[in-house]
């Protein structure tokens, strides 16, 4: 008998095959993606995404017979009260029991098939339904932070910097160059001095005479040619690159009074939701900061901040300048990336949207990375241009840090969403 | 009895525990029990490890498929989620034998589990005439590396969407990929890879550039009466890839190939399902057994003994039929197996005129080998089942008739109904009753090359319609032109229903 111990060999074997249904069912999980992003809070979504697809997007046909039509005896147990003769109502659903022990379970079931999504399967799954074109992906600004990075060699630097290998090489090539001894030479040219000083014949006297000036010439080399020079040194060289970092901030901002309607709403948590998905892929890290407004803006969790109706009238100056108190405590720009989306349905109260206007240049646009404001608008109204659309719109096309799209319906959402980075791929 | 030193304490154990409870299950299985075995071998895996193992019907390796990741993603996800939890082992019928054991087992588990699989199950593996007639254990490890790298060759050579295409089409049809008669064929690793290399040869030596130059020339008209092709052809025949393989007109030599390892992988899994009610009962009693015997030599405490008692009793749980749509096999086949016990030791009246020849023998070893070794669950019911286990599990029978509005009870477990029971129990496993026969019974090789297919069905018993066609889809793929099926009434002949399928045009 063996014992093996095979906890230690390679785990994931099934790795392959597990992307292989991915790329089979790919349309199907896709839909059910998309389905789950609909369901999800914004935190959650493409962490361990449970996914449900039909299940006949993975059934594996194969011929067996159903009984349909006729006359079949089953045997069951667990007989309780029945004797011969007795008559029964057929279970609901036509089943019967399967007595005919036919187990053939996959794919019967009417239920979904469900599994775990890494978070990478995802989010690639996620954003080839948006067809981002990848430069897109890159579009979002790095900041200041730098990293060094090698840059090749240089001839000074650090003592703890130098580059073994390359100086060696320099040092050798000067020592053949120069004509170097070495040691292994010097020591034979010892050795037959020796040899022969021991023999100690004469017709040897010519060639020790010679053997000596040899060595003579070889020990002065030695001790003119060192082993390794100043000018040997070589150093590893750094630059300072930029590094995007590795956190970043999104402000979500929205309008909560009265006239924002729930579709509005959920218009604008699936644009939220969708930058959230993308800035995650972007950075380690991505906190989430939910300020909604009235007259009066405050920050709440994300809960309050989708399902709490609010009343009253619109200030959208006191959202910008929460968000500025917010950002100053709590999320430095030097060291944070900093987003913000704003949804509103463009209500503002008249005397605002100035003050707003100048907040968001004078303050805003100079710290963040990107500012979206996204203008929902429930499909039947059919209005002009907003006050603050009005407002926003000059000073977007001076900036185009500040982006501004109008969404009326769901399917509206990707295009616009892809058309905000698109834009921004277009004119670099 | 002498009382012998305890095999381990507590829960946890080690590769000297595992080592010493081994070696005293092998005295007991192989002295007292009589068991003849496979050589084993115990692997120790992980949860994850067993979930791998899982994926490909337990075959220790396996060719890259995505039905495996199919597989690998429900049970992983239900396992995740808690719905069921890893079986303790899983064993392979492969020579030598090995049992993949849970890291998280306890020690009374590790025994358990190398009584139950590496010599209840093993035991079976090689006795039963079943196993002996159509697999070949040696050949199996082998065969498996063969067909893993074979397939991945081919993914390198031509493409993994085109061996897809075949391993898609070539598990559709895998049951009716099957030789029910006649027994094992050698699978052997190194035949396979000759045959395989002389049919690449073979191709490169026949080819010739010529005869692409040949003028058209009108087809001879059909030789013969179809009754003389069909005999030429070996029609009908039943095996459906086994058909394809060898007569499919536009199959690449690779593309033969992989239908043939898919063949012979079903091949060897066709006796499991055949036999898995008598298997679990023997590995189920087998691990009863030497842990009793275990408990009763002072070799095992009483907490161990409980610890088996109590998971022994959940293996073993039957259900009514209000909760589940069949009999737990590891219930109906410990209880006959312990039955088998009883009636050989301690008969009643009732057992001797049931069992004449085996009631009362002294022997209930003896008779249980004879038995494993020799039956099928089909024939095993039809033999063994007793009145007592009828009782035990209340069984009746039900009538279920379309055209009534209710179901019939027409027997129970009282004399009258004994008889009826256990022949309806025993047809219930017999894979004749339950599997499609689906046969080719007509090809024109020279004419339109329409393959023909034909469904005999029992009454009532009419294929899955939506399956049917697409597994028709798949048949059409491999066999490269049209092929219809027929449903054809066993009793009048008369055709049901006519399914046609035309092969992708890509």
């Amino acid at each position: 008998m063996d014992i093996i111990d095979r906890r230690p060999n390679p785990h994931g074997k099934n790795l392959e095959n597990r992307q292989r249904v991915l790329a089979r069912a790919r349309e199907a999980v896709a839909r059910a993606t998309r389905q789950a992003i609909d369901q999800g809070t914004l935190r959650e979504v493409g962490h361990d995404q449970a996914v449900t697809i039909p299940s006949d997007a993975l059934h594996e046909p194969s011929f067996h017979t159903v009984f349909s039509t006729g006359q079949r005896q089953l045997v069951l147990n667990g007989n309780r009260e029945f004797s011969t003769g007795d008559r029964l109502k057929r279970p609901p659903g036509g089943g019967g029991g399967q007595g005919s022990g036919d187990g053939q379970g996959s794919g019967d079931g009417e239920d979904g098939f469900r599994f775990i999504l890494t978070r990478d399967e995802f989010l690639d799954l996620f954003f080839e339904d948006l067809q981002l074109p990848d430069l897109v992906k890159n579009q979002i600004v790095a900041t200041e932070a730098t990293a060094p990075m090698r840059a090749g060699i240089s001839v000074d630097g650090n003592p703890s910097q130098i580059d073994m290998g390359r100086s060696m090489r320099q040092s050798m090539a000067r020592r053949i160059g120069l004509r170097r001894p070495k040691t292994p030479e010097v020591l034979a040219l010892e050795a037959e001095i020796a040899a022969l000083e021991e023999a100690g014949l004469d017709e040897d006297a010519e060639r020790l005479l010679f053997l000596n000036a040899e060595l003579a010439l070889a020990m002065r080399r030695l001790a003119r040619v060192p082993w390794i020079d100043p000018m040997d040194l070589r150093y590893r060289r750094y630059t300072q690159v930029p590094k995007p970092v590795a956190r970043a901030v999104m402000f979500c901002l929205m309008d909560v009074s009265g006239s924002m309607s729930e579709t509005m709403k959920d218009l604008a948590k699936r644009f939220f939701l969708l930058l959230h998905v993308f800035l995650e892929r972007r950075y380690k890290r991505v906190e989430l900061v939910f300020i909604r407004h009235t007259e009066v803006a405050e920050e709440v969790d994300e809960q309050t901040f989708f399902t709490d109706p609010r009343t009253g009238g619109t200030i959208v100056s006191t959202a910008l300048a929460e968000l500025i108190r917010v950002q100053r405590a709590r999320y430095p720009h030097d060291s944070w990336n900093i987003y913000a989306a704003q949804a509103s349905d463009g209500d503002n109260s008249g005397s605002d949207t100035q003050k707003a206007v100048a907040m968001l240049e004078g303050e805003i646009l100079p710290i963040v990375q990107h500012f979206a404001y996204i203008e929902v608008r429930s499909a039947m109204m059919i209005r002009g241009e907003t006050d603050l659309w009005r407002g926003y719109a000059p000073l977007s096309q001076r900036l185009p840090k500040l982006a501004m799209r109008r969404v009326a319906e769901q399917k509206d959402i990707f295009p616009v969403f892809r058309d905000l980075f698109g834009r921004k791929a277009a004119t670099p | 009895m002498a009382d012998m030193p305890l095999l381990y304490s507590g829960t946890d154990w080690d590769f000297h525990v595992i080592q010493r409870s081994y070696d005293a299950i092998e005295r007991i299985a192989c002295e007292e029990l009589g068991l003849e075995v496979y050589p084993n071998r115990i692997e120790i895996i992980t949860a994850e490890q067993m979930l791998d193992v899982y994926t490909a019907h337990g075959m220790p390796l396996s060719y890259r498929h995505w039905s495996y990741g199919k597989r690998f993603l429900q049970h992983s996800s239900s396992y995740r989620r808690g719905y069921t939890s890893l079986a303790y082992e899983v064993v392979i019928n492969s020579d030598p034998c090995i049992s993949y054991l849970m890291e998280e087992n306890t020690a009374t588990m590790q025994a358990l589990v190398i009584a139950h699989a590496a010599f209840g199950h093993n035991h079976f593996f090689r006795n039963n005439h079943l196993f002996r007639q159509w697999t070949d254990a040696s050949a199996i490890l082998g065969y498996l590396e063969f067909a893993r790298s074979y397939v991945a060759g081919c993914e390198d050579r031509h493409g993994a969407a085109a061996v897809e295409r075949v391993l898609d089409a070539a598990h559709a049809l895998s049951r009716h990929g099957v030789h029910r008669h006649g027994g094992a064929r050698s699978l052997n690793l190194k035949t396979d890879q000759k045959r395989e290399r002389e049919r690449r040869d073979y191709d490169e030596q026949v080819f010739d550039d010529l005869w692409r130059t040949l003028p058209v020339t009108r087809q001879a008209p059909a030789a013969g009466p179809s009754g003389e092709r069909r005999r030429r052809l070996g029609l009908p025949e039943e095996n459906l890839l086994y058909f394809i393989e060898k007569t499919a007109p536009r199959l690449q030599s690779w593309e033969r190939e992989i239908i043939r390892i898919v063949r012979l992988i079903a091949q060897y899994f066709y006796p499991q399902p055949q036999a898995k009610v008598m298997n679990e009962g023997c590995a189920t009693w087998v691990h009863n057994r030497i842990m009793t015997r275990l408990h009763e030599t002072g070799q095992i405490d009483d907490a161990s003994f409980l610890e088996m008692m109590h998971s022994t009793s959940n293996v073993i749980m039957q259900p009514g039929f209000e909760h589940t749509s069949g009999f737990n096999p590891y219930a109906l086949g410990f209880a006959m197996m312990s039955d088998i016990e009883r009636v050989c030791t301690q008969p009643t009246a009732e057992d001797r005129s049931w069992f004449p020849d085996i009631a009362g023998n002294g022997d209930p070893i003896g008779t249980l080998r004879h038995a494993w070794a020799n039956f099928r669950d089909e024939s095993f019911v039809l033999q063994f089942l007793s009145p007592a286990v009828m009782r035990q599990f209340r069984m009746f029978r039900l009538l279920d008739d379309t055209a009534e509005k209710t179901l019939l009870v027409d027997a129970i477990h009282d004399d009258e109904g004994y008889r009826a029971i256990r022949r309806s129990l025993a047809q219930s496993y017999d894979p004749a009753e339950s599997d499609a026969d689906v046969q080719v019974v007509d090809v024109d090789l020279e004419g339109d090359r329409r393959l023909m297919l034909q469904h005999r069905c029992r009454p009532g018993q009419r294929l899955a319609q939506h399956d049917a066609e697409q597994t028709l889809r798949y048949a059409a793929a491999l066999w490269g032109y049209d092929v219809t099926l027929q449903e054809v009434d066993t009793d009048t002949e008369a055709v049901l229903a006519t399914y046609t399928a035309k092969p992708s045009s890509s």
